[in-house]
């Protein structure tokens, strides 16, 4: 059996442990040295009911809070999956030696997060992603030591190798350094390749998420599920290269939103939602703010922004807790964030959507797998704070064990498989690199990404419009005709990068027109999704996945059923808490009952 | 909008010969060495006007997290992202690290850093990933002390200005010395401390360290390296006397044990 690991982020090398450990080898292929991963950045934390504080929390309340945050459209089954064995992953992070903050007895610490009212989320500091992410690391070197492990770092993933039948093979990546294209053989291939900022340009996401190679696998056919549910996170900070993330966090550590009003501090967000105040989702956090700035005109100065105060928290205790982001603040905004408070936008931070995996994260396409943020799996149209890391670790964990027993069914392998698959595959991207190095033309590829980007984040974020939606379009359909006309400035056959950024700057085009179909194709309201001209969650006709398939004319798109089985959905509010709104719509419809008795 | 100019070391490759090449490039608020690659990379024209290939580095996560941008930037090696271009002396002069194989431009090899780690076996060794219960509790000291080294994100920038590291010797540098401390501080990892101590007790151990301290004034990451070198110091020092006391061997290490 042949193991190919696409990407060394949490869902990468999580996938790439529970292989080796059964013994078997993995080819693990990534873009950078898998300890850059993006998932580094991931500062807050990551959640599993532990329940340590009396509060009585338990999975299947994660569970019921990650539907209701994701506005019902998560699957339900691996949903429920992922909380329960949340306390475990957590549990083996801390024995591979993640120094998660602890309480005074030793014990794992846990603070609260945005769209529960309980401590569920674990941290390590406010740099958990990189405590948890470098742990796997380690844990992957010592396999790489055991002979279990190949890193293929500093390289790019190109394609998947499908034979005849539709099955995947094995894929094709390429040596950044060397620029030498070569195939690989894998049973099984598994995508973990991360998210895809850098459509939107500035983002909180690393520069290196281009979403390349999910868009080259729905390229080959795979679908992309629920591509408009795209996170715009409600706190981050500006830049002139990136805008960079104050973690959810600091407001689950006492941190408020306000801004003037009548020339005095107005906590809107606990005002118009008493029940979790500055911890609502994240989607209707953004949208407040929107709302402050946007339609009330009340951004400080009048222009884009609102505080983010932590400057009535003890400075000592805040510094140990959020040490990371407060340096991230005082770094790149310049000023002391204990004493003036933050001033804070929302920005493009995390891709619900993905690609369309099942219930054992394998795509459409037999034998290639997808897991972690790539994949659409387990946040529906919002995905809640701390809850990526989770998903990721525990997709990870099911795709390494179910990719194995994919494998072990197998009647015929990838080295079965005539070399002629291989072959034209790889004469396929090699025609196509050197179509690339002799771009001449005058268009420069990282303008025409920054016209792109532009596009995306101020027609394709938290308020989107039919008609702002299909002039997104029109612009990306005119940018990819342009991109006929790009020069590549640099013919180097040596770690040409620029040429290697053009490969990628197609697909990033691709993925754009999916997640603007998908947009113009949702006529509701729901989590991330918000058209004022349909403001309404509309359960009844958009209770569906939209599944994009890729065709040479653009993107088809299609409805699949969401399994509802175990939770029935309610309507979404923050105002009061869950046990209220039960309550409340008890009560309506036994009062509904008793009109119709009558 | 002002200008600004930067003097790049460029190199097309490990066997080609390094040239400096210069850049004029609008500088935007807020704006840092990053932003001013990108500039060049949106419009690839020397400061005489002559059009130029794009200048090649290494950069993910912008926030001084990934480790990924360390080069020297007016002859102090630290992290592109972190360094804003209003705090910098004009001009402002690039160089990649020299302490590690040039790859192009200001992008280097760090492989031998990850290599080093294997050689002091920078991990926790566990039964497997099924479920155990939790981890040990941890003293919230320990875990301070711990989260600290942990935040080395082998940027490599010590290794640049640690004199002890260059071609003439094999050591392994200041990041290794502070991760053995990580893991011999962890209640799993300390069950198996005299391997790593013996592990810099050798060649390109920590005997090479001459103490210049270089390395803690560079690190963007504020590590305590002075002082955690010179406990290891103490620690080797006391296990090879130990040792010569017992006249034991080595200890039988974990490596037959299951993973
Ligand atoms: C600033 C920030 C803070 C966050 N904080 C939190 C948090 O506190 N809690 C939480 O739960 N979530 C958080 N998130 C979300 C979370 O960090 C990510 O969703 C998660 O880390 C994604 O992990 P991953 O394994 O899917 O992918 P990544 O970590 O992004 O890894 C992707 C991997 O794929 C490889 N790859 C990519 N493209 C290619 C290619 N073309 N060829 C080969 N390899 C390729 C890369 O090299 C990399 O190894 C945060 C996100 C951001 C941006
Ligand atoms: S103390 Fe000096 S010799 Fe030792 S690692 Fe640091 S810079 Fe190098
Ligand atoms: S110890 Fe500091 S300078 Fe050295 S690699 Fe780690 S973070 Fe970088
Ligand atoms: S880009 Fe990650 S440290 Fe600078």
């Amino acid at each position: 059996m042949k193991f190919i690991v696409v990407g060394g982020g949490l869902a990468g090398l999580m996938a790439t442990i529970k292989i080796a450990e059964k013994g078997e080898i993995v080819d693990l292929i990534s873009f950078v040295p898998v300890k850059r991963s993006h998932s580094v950045c991931a500062q807050g934390g990551i959640n599993g009911a532990v329940n340590t504080k009396g509060e009585g929390d338990s999975p299947w309340n994660h569970f019921d809070d990650t539907l209701l945050g994701g506005d019902y459209l998560a699957n339900q089954p691996p949903v429920l999956g992922m909380c329960e064995a949340a306390p475990g992953v957590i549990y083996l992070m801390d024995r591979m030696g993640v120094p998660f903050t602890r309480t005074p007895e030793g014990n794992l610490d846990f603070r609260r997060f945005g769209g529960t009212l309980v401590h569920r989320t674990a941290f390590s500091g406010s740099t958990t992603g990189q405590q948890l992410l470098y742990a796997l690391d380690e844990q992957v070197r010592y396999w790489e030591t055991q002979g279990k492990v190949n890193k293929f770092e500093d390289w790019d993933y190109l394609s998947a190798v499908i034979d005849d039948n539709g099955v995947c093979r094995g894929c094709l990546a390429q040596d950044m350094k060397t620029m030498e294209i070569r195939s690989f053989q894998g049973d099984a291939v598994i995508l973990c390749t991360g998210g895809l900022g850098a459509v939107y340009g500035k983002t909180t996401n690393s520069i290196i998420n281009t979403g390349s190679p999910a868009s080259s696998a729905y390229q080959q056919g795979v679908y992309y599920a629920n591509p408009e549910m795209i996170q715009i996170h409600p706190t981050c900070i500006g830049g002139d290269d990136k805008l960079r993330l104050i973690s959810e966090g600091v407001r689950g550590d006492g941190g408020r939103l306000w801004t003037y009003k009548d020339g005095k501090p107005w906590f809107f967000m606990e005002e118009w939602y008493p029940a979790y105040g500055n911890l609502v989702s994240r989607d209707v956090a953004s949208r407040g703010i929107f709302k402050v700035c946007r339609e009330l005109g009340l951004g400080l100065d009048g222009q884009d922004s609102v505080y983010l105060d932590v400057t009535h928290l003890d400075p000592e205790w805040i510094e140990k807790r959020q040490h990371g982001v407060l340096e991230i603040y005082r770094k790149f905004a310049g000023e002391e964030p204990t004493k003036v408070p933050m001033k804070v936008f929302p920005a493009m931070h995390y891709s619900m959507g993905g690609m369309w995996v099942d219930y054992n994260q394998m795509t459409n396409i037999p034998g290639l797998f997808a897991a972690g943020e790539c994949e659409y799996q387990y946040h529906g149209a919002n995905r809640l704070g701390a809850n990526s890391l989770m998903s990721c670790l525990y997709a990870g964990m099911v795709v390494g064990d179910k990719s194995i027993e994919y494998c072990k069914a197998l009647k015929k392998t990838a080295s079965d498989v005539s070399n002629k698959v291989f072959e034209a595959e790889a004469a396929r991207q090699k025609a196509g690199m050197e179509k690339i190095y002799k771009f001449t033309g005058s268009e420069n590829p990282y303008v025409l990404k920054d016209e792109m980007n532009n596009y995306m984040t101020n027609y394709v974020g938290v308020v989107r419009t039919t008609k702002q939606l299909k002039d997104t379009d029109n612009k990306l359909l005119e940018l990819m005709e342009r991109y006929k006309k790009v020069g590549v400035y640099d013919t180097g056959g040596w770690s040409n990068r620029t040429a290697i950024f053009i490969r990628h700057l197609w697909n990033m085009f691709e993925l754009a027109r999916g997640i603007v179909g998908g947009a113009l194709t949702r006529k509701e309201s729901r989590g991330a999704h918000y058209m004022p001209e349909y403001p309404n969650r509309d359960d009844e006709n958009w209770l569906k996945t939209i599944k994009a398939k890729w065709t040479p004319d653009g993107p088809q798109f299609s409805l699949e059923d969401v399994d509802i089985s175990l939770i029935k959905p309610r309507v979404r509010r923050y105002d009061v808490s869950k046990d209220q709104v039960v309550k409340e719509e008890a009560e309506k419809e036994a009062a509904s009952g008793k009109e119709e008795a009558k | 909008m002002s200008d600004v100019i930067l003097k790049i070391r460029r190199q097309d490759g490990p066997n080609s010969s390094p040239y400096w090449e210069e850049f004029k490039v609008p500088v935007a608020p807020k704006a840092n060495v990053i932003s001013l690659l990108l500039e060049i990379q949106r419009s690839p024209v020397n400061a005489q006007g002559k059009p130029t290939t794009p200048v090649i580095w290494d950069c993910n996560c912008l926030e001084e997290v990934c480790g990924a941008c360390s080069m020297v930037i007016n002859g102090v090696a630290r992290q592109a992202c972190a360094a804003m271009v209003d705090s910098l002396s004009k001009p402002i002069v690039l160089q990649p690290l020299s302490k590690f194989p040039l790859v192009r431009d200001l992008m280097v090899d760090r492989t031998k850093m990850f290599e080093n780690l294997k050689k002091i076996k920078a991990w926790i060794p566990i039964d497997g990933t099924y479920y155990m219960g939790s981890g040990p509790k941890v003293a919230p000291g320990v875990q301070d002390e711990r989260y600290a080294i942990s935040c080395c994100m082998t940027c490599g920038c010590c290794m640049e200005a640690c004199p002890y590291v260059n071609s003439k010797t094999n050591y392994m540098g200041p990041t290794c010395m502070a991760q053995v401390k990580l893991f011999n501080a962890h209640p799993t990892g300390a069950m198996y401390k005299d391997e790593r101590l013996d592990a810099i007790a050798g060649d390109g151990g920590i005997v090479d360290c001459g103490n210049a301290q270089n390395c803690e004034r560079v690190c963007p990451k504020e590590i305590p390296l002075v002082s955690i070198i010179a406990e290891l110091n103490r620690e080797t020092a006391f296990r090879g006397f130990n040792r010569w006391l017992k006249g034991k061997p080595k200890s039988p290490g974990y490596e037959s044990a299951p993973g």
